[in-house]
């Protein structure tokens, strides 16, 4: 059923559904400074409409709200290990296209790979619903309709923002909020171009010797693994464990994950030194191959939705939309070879 | 709903010393393994960390840990009646059906010799294969892992034995493994399936030479080692191209394993 809502009566719906939904969307972050040049856009939970930011793209994608930077797996006391609870409440997250693509990508690794479901995952994600927020332009350095990412109807419900509220809602468990709110069908519709542009390299074009190629090498001299480009990606999924004590070691502690970035130093050590991937071009390319080309192998789908954000986030300035694009040019030269 | 990320306690039946920094660990065994396969290993507040599978019977499972760092340092304080924390057993392992019918030839150096001692144990009295022929390296006389029982291979014939370098006292070989591999009965090269395990350099230079030799790369089997967190597939840690070594490995076929690129 659609739905069109005032801006207050938006306020009164948020009121709502808080009851019983944390609600999360993309708010200025004043820790950052609200106007200096650095201020950013970041998720967070809002209760007003007058708190979401719509007309830029946020810094950080709206990962961290099911799947945290840091969380603990279990903690044990005395060889008793217990799993730590979660806030039941169900979780509304206004979100782009491009971020439900992203979740996507995301859920095919934590649901789909190996053996079994990630616990940790599935509890927080299970609860979230998809608000999505009708994007018909993009930004800048978007190029989400050359990945296919910018188009998605995993939906809940779909809201386009203005003077009015347009609100289409797919899901049953939504439509109580609305009540008494004047009906209006509504089709969200989605971008058709972005100014940015990728031209995918084929699956099967990437050979061992495009690994090698000196393409590489411009990135082994810019990048400097700070890895905010793995942080900021709403598709980027690796972590790693980490074990802590408290007090006397082997007593109490608890054991936790963390975020890791592919980019960033320490990501393949192993024990007695021996280490994959030194040089940052190497880094680079593993990235974009697996954002490009291995994930689609495995997976059928592309990993990167196009979101643009690691361009967006780099101190270096480095595009990942030119890299692929030279990548694409050098696959093309070789096979025409 | 099930939390794959939980581990379980391990009780020690008793702790051998292999070699200075080895241990062999005997764990109370409580579910199936493959030969080939790993244990995610831990100590709650400590840390975790994958160990191969290095041999199991009846109720017991055994698995040799090298004390190289934290976790492991804090491993070596335990003996029996302790208790260790574990998941899996993970990986693709050995499947023995791959070998049968075969004159098997097991190339193995330093701790790479822990994933395929089942294996030798396996097939050593065996009418499965057709031969078993064992070429083990150490660094020195002190790092050879599973002393009574290397030396009853060796004894017999199975195995050849060399250290990199010795002092005066052995009356061994020495020299780098693949300096033996022309010992190797190859007469019957298309029945030869080859197993190397050990140290990325090892097992490059042994692969290299093999396929001089004219064998094929089907018949290669190499374990792979590689930074792991989950062992679940999530992590990320261990991914190459679109393999997952902890996964689809740690065994692979030399024709696959020679594709994944770091
Ligand atoms: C599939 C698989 C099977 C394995 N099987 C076994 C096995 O059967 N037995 C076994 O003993 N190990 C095995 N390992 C290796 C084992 O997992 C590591 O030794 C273990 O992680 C060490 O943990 P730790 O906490 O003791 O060391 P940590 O405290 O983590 O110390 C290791 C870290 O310290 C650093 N470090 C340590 N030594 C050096 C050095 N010489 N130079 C530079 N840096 C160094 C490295 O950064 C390394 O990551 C296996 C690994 C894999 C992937
Ligand atoms: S790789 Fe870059 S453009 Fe692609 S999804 Fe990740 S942050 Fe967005
Ligand atoms: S954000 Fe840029 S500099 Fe930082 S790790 Fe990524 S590519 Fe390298
Ligand atoms: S060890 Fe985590 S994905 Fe393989």
């Amino acid at each position: 059923m659609g739905y069109q809502l005032s801006r207050e009566q938006f306020d009164r719906f948020l009121d709502r559904l808080k009851e019983d939904y944390r609600v999360f969307g993309p708010a200025l972050d004043e820790d950052k400074g609200a106007l200096s040049d650095s201020d950013r856009i970041t998720y967070k939970e809002v209760s007003r409409l007058g708190e979401l930011v719509l007309d830029r793209k946020s810094y950080f994608s709206p990962k961290e709200i099911f799947y945290p930077l840091r969380e603990t797996l279990f903690r044990f006391c005395d060889g008793e290990i217990t799993v730590p609870a979660i806030d039941e409440k169900k979780t509304a997250i206004l979100l782009r296209p491009c971020d439900i693509n992203g979740i996507d990508r995301l859920d095919t690794i934590f649901l789909e790979n190996g053996p079994s479901e990630d616990f940790y995952y599935k509890r927080r994600r299970d609860k979230v619903r998809f608000f999505m927020i009708e994007c018909t332009t993009g930004f800048d350095s978007c190029f989400c309709v050359s990945m296919n990412g910018g188009r998605t109807d995993r939906w809940d419900v779909a809201f386009r923002f203005g003077e009015q509220i347009l609100a289409e809602v797919k899901s049953e468990e939504l439509e109580p909020y609305f009540a008494g709110c004047a009906q209006q069908p509504f089709e969200p519709q989605f971008v058709t171009e972005n100014s940015k542009k990728v031209r995918l390299p084929e699956v099967a074009d990437i050979t061992a010797d495009v690994f090698k190629h000196e393409l590489w090498s411009e990135y082994t001299a810019r990048c400097i693994a700070c890895g905010r480009c793995n942080t900021s990606c709403i598709t980027c999924s690796c972590f790693t464990m980490q074990d802590a004590a408290f007090g006397a070691e082997g007593k109490m502690g608890e054991r936790r994950r963390t975020w890791a970035g592919c980019h960033i130093n320490g990501f393949t050590d192993m024990a007695g030194g021996h280490r994959f991937r030194e040089p940052k071009g190497d880094r680079m390319r593993f990235k974009t191959m697996h954002k490009i080309n291995d994930y689609y192998r495995r997976f059928g789908k592309h990993q990167c939705v196009g979101c643009g954000r690691c361009e967006d986030v780099c101190p270096q300035y480095i595009s990942f939309a030119r890299c692929i694009n030279t990548l694409s040019d050098v696959t093309r030269e070789r096979k025409s070879k | 709903m099930k939390n794959p990320f939980l581990p379980h306690k391990m009780e020690i039946l008793d702790v051998i010393p292999e070699t200075e920094i080895d241990s062999t660990f005997v764990l109370a065994l409580d579910k199936p393994v493959k030969p080939g396969q790993f244990l995610e290993l831990s100590l709650p507040g400590v840390g975790e960390a994958p160990i191969s599978v290095s041999d199991f019977d009846e109720g017991r499972l055994f698995v040799t840990i090298r004390k190289v760092g934290r976790l492991t340092d804090a491993i070596f304080t335990l003996g029996p009646g302790d208790f260790l924390f574990a998941r899996g057993p993970y990986g693709n392992g050995f499947d023995y059906q791959d070998f049968w019918g075969s004159d098997l030839k097991v190339i193995a150096g330093g701790t790479g010799l822990a994933p395929v001692k089942k294996v030798i144990k396996n097939f050593i009295d065996s009418d499965k294969v057709s031969s078993l022929q064992v070429l083990l390296g150490f660094k020195t006389p002190e790092d050879i892992l599973y002393r009574e029982e290397v030396r009853a291979w060796v004894d017999s014939g199975v195995a050849t034995l060399t250290v990199d370098k010795a002092g005066s006292d052995w009356g061994g070989n020495t020299g780098l493994i693949t300096g033996y591999l022309k010992g190797l009965d190859l007469s019957r090269l298309d029945k030869c399936k080859f197993i190397v395990v050990g140290p990325p350099v090892m097992i490059k230079f042994v692969t290299l030479e093999l396929l001089l030799l004219k064998v094929p790369e089907d018949n290669i089997w190499v374990s792979l080692e590689r930074k792991m967190s989950c062992g679940l597939g999530k992590c990320g840690h261990c991914k190459i191209d679109e393999t997952y070594v902890c996964l689809e490995g740690p065994v692979f076929r030399f024709q696959r394993a020679r594709r994944l690129l770091d």
